[in-house]
Parts: C-alpha cells; sequence; structure tokens
C-alpha cells in the first residue's frame, strides 16, 4: 500500500465535543442506520400494522368498546404504546456487543449524553411506524373527533411516551449483554401492554385483575391519547376527564424517564 | 529490565524525527491488578512502553493483553496498582487520558451501514472536531489508509481487511498521541496483514506511539522495538525481539524428513539430544528440538538419523525464532 503520511496535517481538536454534539453525533448515525436497514423500517412499521388490522377486522368484532367505535379505540393505543414494541434494546445490544460502546468510552465525550442520542435515534424509528400506522388507521375507518389542538397534543404525548419507553428499552439492551437476549428480555413488557387498557376495555378483565390494569401507566397514557382523539360525548365512556388521564400519563412519562435514564447512564458510564 | 535498542532503521527513523527524548513513558503501568470473579485478568502486572516506540504486548489466549488495553483506554478501573499515560494518571484523570489516546479493539467497530466517510466523520465529531475539521480529518486518514476510492461506499461491502483499516483509521481521526491496537490483524489473511503493517509502520514514522496487543510472534519481531510477554496477567519478560531471542540463548536444530511416516521414529532419535522435548509439526514434517552446544548436537543428529537410514528433506541449525522463545517461556501452560 503506498502510504503517504497525512496525519501531521490533523490536529488535535482544542475542545472534547459539547454533550449536543455528542448526543448529536451518535443519533444521526443511529438514524443513518435505521434508513439504510429496510428490515428495521419495515419490520416495525408492519408489526404496528398487522395488530391493527388483526384487532380492527379479527377480534375487534367481539370487543365491545360501548360509544366508541372499536378502531378510533384502537388507534389511540397503538400510538401511544408502539414504544413497548421498538427494536431500541436489540440495537444497544448491538452497540455494546460490536465494540462501539468502547470506542464511544474511549472517547472525550460526556458520557452522560451518549445514550441521549441512541434514544433520540429509536424514538424517532418509533414515531415513524406511529405515523404509518395512524394512515393506515385513516384508511380502515378510524376518525379524529376532537379538534386539532387536541390531535396535536395527542400526538406530543406519543412522542414523550415513546422517549419514555426508548430509555425502558435502552436500559434493558444494557443489561441483557447479547443481542438475542434483548430480544427475549424485551418480550419481558407485554404484559404492560395487554394488561392495560389498550385492546379491551379494563371491566372486561376479572375482578382480580382490574386494579392492575387500571393504575398502571399503559392504560393512563391510552387514556390520555383516546381522550384526547374522541369527540366529548364519546369520552364520557372513559370513565375519568381528559385531564385526569393526561396528569398522570405525563407523571408516569416523568417518572419512567427519569429512572432509566438514570440507571442506563449511570451503567453506560461505569463502563463494562 | 533490559534496556532497549532500536534495532530497525524504522525506529531510527522514528527517533530522529522526534527530539522529544525527556518524554514521559508512553504508558507505565506498576503492580496492576484486575480481578474477575476468581479470575486474575492482571495479577500484579508491571509495565513500561517508552515513548517514541512501538511496543507489542504479546501473550496466549487470556493472558490479559485486552484487560490491560482496557485500562488504558480508560475503559475499566484496575483494583490496584499505578497506571500513567504519557505521564498523566489514568485513574484520577480519565479523562485527560481520553484526549490523547486513539482505540482499536479487538473487533473492528465500524458500522456497516455507514459509508467508510460516515463512519470517520462520526468519531472525528467525537473527538471534538467541528463539522469542518472532522470532514478534513477523515480525507485525510482515509488516504492514509488507502481507503479514498471507496469512502463513500457503505461498510457492509467492504472486506475484512479493509474494516480493519478502516477501524484503525477511526483511532486516528483525533491526532492521537498514543494509539492503542488490541489485536489489530486477527483473522486476516497474509497478503491483508502486510498491507496493515504499512499502514501501522507509517503511522510511526509520523511520531504516534503505539501500543500493539497479538499473539504473533512474527507481528512483534517486524513491528515493535520493545516487547513485553504477558501470561496469566504478569510480565514474564521484556526486550527488543532481538534481545529476547539472545535470551532464549539455545540454537534449534530444525529438521525436515522426506516421508511424513518417519516423524515419529526420527523424533526418538533426537530425543536424547536435548532436555526439552522435541517440537512436532506433522503438515510441514518437520521436527525441531532446542539445544544447549548446537555443533555437537547437529553433528549428534545427522549420525543418529543416517544410521537409523531416515530419509531428509533438511537440516540444520539456526537461531530460535520468536515463536519458540515464547513457547519456552508460558511452556507451564502447555
Ligand atoms: N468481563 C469479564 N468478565 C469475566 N472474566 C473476564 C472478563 N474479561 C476478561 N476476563 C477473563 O480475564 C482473563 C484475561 O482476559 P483478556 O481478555 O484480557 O485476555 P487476552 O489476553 O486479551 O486474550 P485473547 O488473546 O483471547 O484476546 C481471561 O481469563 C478472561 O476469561
Ligand atoms: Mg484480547
Amino acid at each position: 500500500m503506498n502510504t503517504t503520511n497525512t496525519t501531521n496535517t490533523i490536529t488535535a481538536p482544542d475542545h472534547p465535543p459539547t454533550a449536543l454534539a455528542t448526543a448529536g453525533a451518535y443519533a444521526s448515525r443511529t438514524i443513518r442506520q435505521f434508513a439504510r436497514t429496510p428490515q428495521l423500517l419495515v419490520v416495525g412499521a408492519l408489526t404496528s400494522v398487522m395488530f391493527l388490522l388483526i384487532f380492527r377486522y379479527v377480534f375487534g368484532g367481539a370487543i365491545d368498546t360501548g360509544a366508541i367505535a372499536y378502531v378510533d379505540f384502537l388507534i389511540p393505543a397503538l400510538a401511544a404504546a408502539a414504544g413497548l414494541f421498538s427494536s431500541g434494546a436489540t440495537g444497544v445490544a448491538e452497540d455494546a456487543d460490536s465494540g462501539l460502546f468502547d470506542r464511544l468510552r474511549s472517547l472525550p465525550v460526556p458520557r452522560a449524553a451518549v445514550l441521549l442520542g441512541r434514544s433520540l435515534a429509536d424514538t424517532a424509528l418509533v414515531m415513524w411506524s406511529v405515523v404509518v400506522t395512524i394512515v393506515v388507521g385513516f384508511a380502515v375507518g378510524f376518525r379524529i373527533g376532537g379538534g386539532p389542538l387536541e390531535a396535536l397534543a395527542a400526538f406530543g404525548l406519543c412522542v414523550l411516551f415513546a422517549a419514555a419507553f426508548s430509555w425502558l428499552m435502552i436500559y434493558l439492551g444494557l443489561i441483557s449483554g447479547t443481542a438475542q437476549a434483548a430480544q427475549g428480555i424485551s418480550f419481558s413488557v407485554f404484559p404492560l401492554i395487554f394488561v392495560s387498557s389498550a385492546y379491551v376495555p379494563v371491566e372486561s378483565m376479572p375482578g382480580w385483575l382490574q386494579p392492575v390494569a387500571e393504575h398502571q401507566p399503559v392504560t393512563a397514557m391510552v387514556g390520555a391519547v383516546r381522550a384526547l382523539t374522541i369527540d366529548a360525548d364519546a369520552a364520557m365512556v372513559l370513565g375519568h376527564s381528559t385531564s385526569w388521564f393526561v396528569v398522570r400519563a405525563l407523571l408516569w412519562s416523568v417518572v419512567i424517564l427519569a429512572v432509566f435514564a438514570t440507571l442506563s447512564t449511570r451503567r453506560f458510564a461505569r463502563g463494562g | 529490565m533490559i534496556v532497549t535498542e532500536p534495532s530497525h532503521d524504522r525506529a531510527l527513523d522514528a527517533a530522529a524525527s522526534r527530539a522529544h527524548s525527556n518524554r514521559p513513558p508512553a504508558i507505565e503501568a506498576v503492580g496492576l491488578t484486575k480481578r474477575y470473579g476468581d479470575v486474575e485478568a492482571l495479577a500484579g502486572l508491571d509495565l513500561v512502553a517508552p515513548a517514541g516506540q512501538v511496543t507489542a504486548v504479546l501473550g496466549p489466549n487470556g493472558a490479559g493483553k485486552t484487560t490491560f488495553v482496557k485500562a488504558v483506554a480508560t475503559l475499566l478501573r484496575p483494583d490496584r496498582g499505578s497506571l500513567h499515560v504519557v505521564g498523566i494518571d489514568a485513574i484520577t484523570h480519565p479523562q485527560q487520558i481520553r484526549r490523547v489516546i486513539g482505540l482499536a479493539g479487538q473487533n473492528a467497530a465500524v458500522e456497516p451501514a455507514l459509508t467508510g466517510r460516515e463512519n470517520l466523520v462520526m468519531v472525528a465529531r467525537l473527538f471534538g472536531h467541528r463539522r469542518a475539521a472532522a470532514r478534513a480529518a477523515a480525507d485525510s486518514v482515509l488516504a492514509e489508509i488507502g481507503l479514498t476510492d471507496d469512502a463513500d461506499r457503505p461498510v457492509r461491502g467492504y472486506s475484512g481487511g479493509m474494516r480493519r483499516r478502516l477501524d484503525l483509521g477511526a483511532s486516528l481521526v483525533g491526532a492521537p498521541r498514543l494509539l492503542l491496537l488490541d489485536e489489530p490483524t486477527t483473522g486476516l489473511d497474509p497478503r491483508t496483514r502486510l498491507e496493515l503493517w504499512g499502514s501501522i509502520r507509517a503511522l510511526v514514522r509520523g511520531g504516534t506511539d503505539v501500543l500493539l496487543t497479538t499473539q504473533y510472534l512474527e507481528e512483534a519481531d517486524q513491528l515493535a522495538d520493545h516487547v513485553v510477554i504477558i501470561d496469566h496477567g504478569r510480565s514474564i519478560a521484556t526486550g527488543s525481539p532481538t534481545e529476547l531471542k539472545a535470551r532464549a540463548g539455545r540454537d534449534v536444530v530444525d529438521v525436515r524428513v522426506r516421508h511424513a511416516a518417519d516423524l515419529g521414529r526420527t523424533a526418538d532419535l533426537l530425543a536424547p539430544l536435548s532436555s526439552d522435548a522435541p517440537h512436532l509439526d506433522p503438515p510441514a514434517r518437520r521436527i525441531t528440538v532446542p539445544v544447549a552446544d548446537g555443533t555437537a548436537r547437529l553433528t549428534d543428529a545427522v549420525r543418529a538419523i543416517t544410521a537409523d537410514g531416515i530419509e531428509l528433506d533438511d537440516i540444520g541449525l539456526r537461531r530460535p525464532t520468536l515463536d519458540e522463545v515464547f513457547l519456552a517461556l508460558t511452556a507451564h501452560d502447555a
């Protein structure tokens, strides 16, 4: 190889990267990775759309949601809980395994900012499948009953929920060690989705399960998005006021985000 | 410890190009320990990598090479001992160390979905370069590692050797003073290995200090001015490749038989010549045995083999290779 030495022309940077530059570099690398890996884009969106179609057409007829059309009941749930179907844990485990995390830890980056980049990218990927699901939802009869501002607020909440769950997934990825294990561990969040008001009304569950379903985060989040997207009359059926759901959903998001961002960041900074 | 004499032209070039003889050692480790459960990955390792040189850390699987590199790269904290990198205390000031090192770990940590250039720009940004400087650093490194023509192709289409070179390049974009290469050529074919050696030599000429780990003696022999052999987390020998070879002291009787069937019998005939057992290499139909009194034992060997009527392709006496030094020093493993 005819190696002409040019290293001398590079000078070492004067300052280490800022937190923003660090998160930005990792986020933009990861988003590019997603954009160029069709499987990731397609599988994420397809899972969500499949749930939509199966529940809409197969189970939907058997589920009684009262004054709310089942499709209007379902789409807000898919959008609010999408972050729990994310492949973020696997991605994190892959980055740990490939040696990327070792390289990142050897660089003069603010370590607390690194995983923020991952969270941003994972949130973006989840929101992509949410958007696809909503578009398909419109095609199969979904209609927004509330005003446009409320719909916008609902979408904003979905972004917040996705961001909160992305930290949960990052943490699961960090503790799992290998990509396969991460994939397995990701399924452990499924009870959170199914034992909630996401697909069926809580009242249809056995009595002992109802308090669990009623008071867990996904029910609050799904309730908030539903309350904001259906018309005011139908919202009566939900059992609580819009603000009751929204306040609880916000609190839950902040708690999940704070707990798992702290745990993950500590674990990453401490090293392997 | 043996004082190292630069023994290659390359080392002299390097020495001439840097007039900093009073620089602190690139790495100075004293009594480093690191325990994983029952395993002592580092068991009181003392190691000095002099400034202005290529130091090779040589050791079998599990010797503690990667653990040591990770300690130097501030990826893990040693349990005990002191560790200074370019004069900075790595345990109390890890963030300062990260600004002067470049790490290429045992796996090529490059992202297949990104192009070679994108990979380098990302790492350059993470070193602290601004956007334009990051792009310039990437360009310069791409030229240096010979990947300019492939810079805008996704890495998933790269060969193993190209990925390794790119990974090496990623450790260079921050213009580090000390480069840490953990088994940089493992898994490469001989031609690709030669190419990578060329890249590493060019860097050394440019004035970067290098610490590399390897299981290949030949690699240490080719690239390093200073070799530290470690085993079970301890340093067991140190010196220049020439010194280490001289240190083993004994010559080697090297025999190649014509018919593989004769290997066993020939080994039996050679066994009395040495306190060490003969080493068999069946695919090459070779037998080697280290001997104390070279010429006399060679004569004995020829006499015994001809008396037995065994046909030989080759027989001779030679200096030991680093491989043999290494095997002798780590013999308790075998
Ligand atoms: N994270 C870890 N947890 C438990 N044991 C570990 C860990 N890392 C290393 N070890 C053990 O420490 C010892 C030294 O490992 P290390 O990876 O440093 O060896 P090495 O010289 O790099 O080997 P190789 O040539 O195979 O890369 C080994 O016995 C290994 O099993
Ligand atoms: Mg290793």
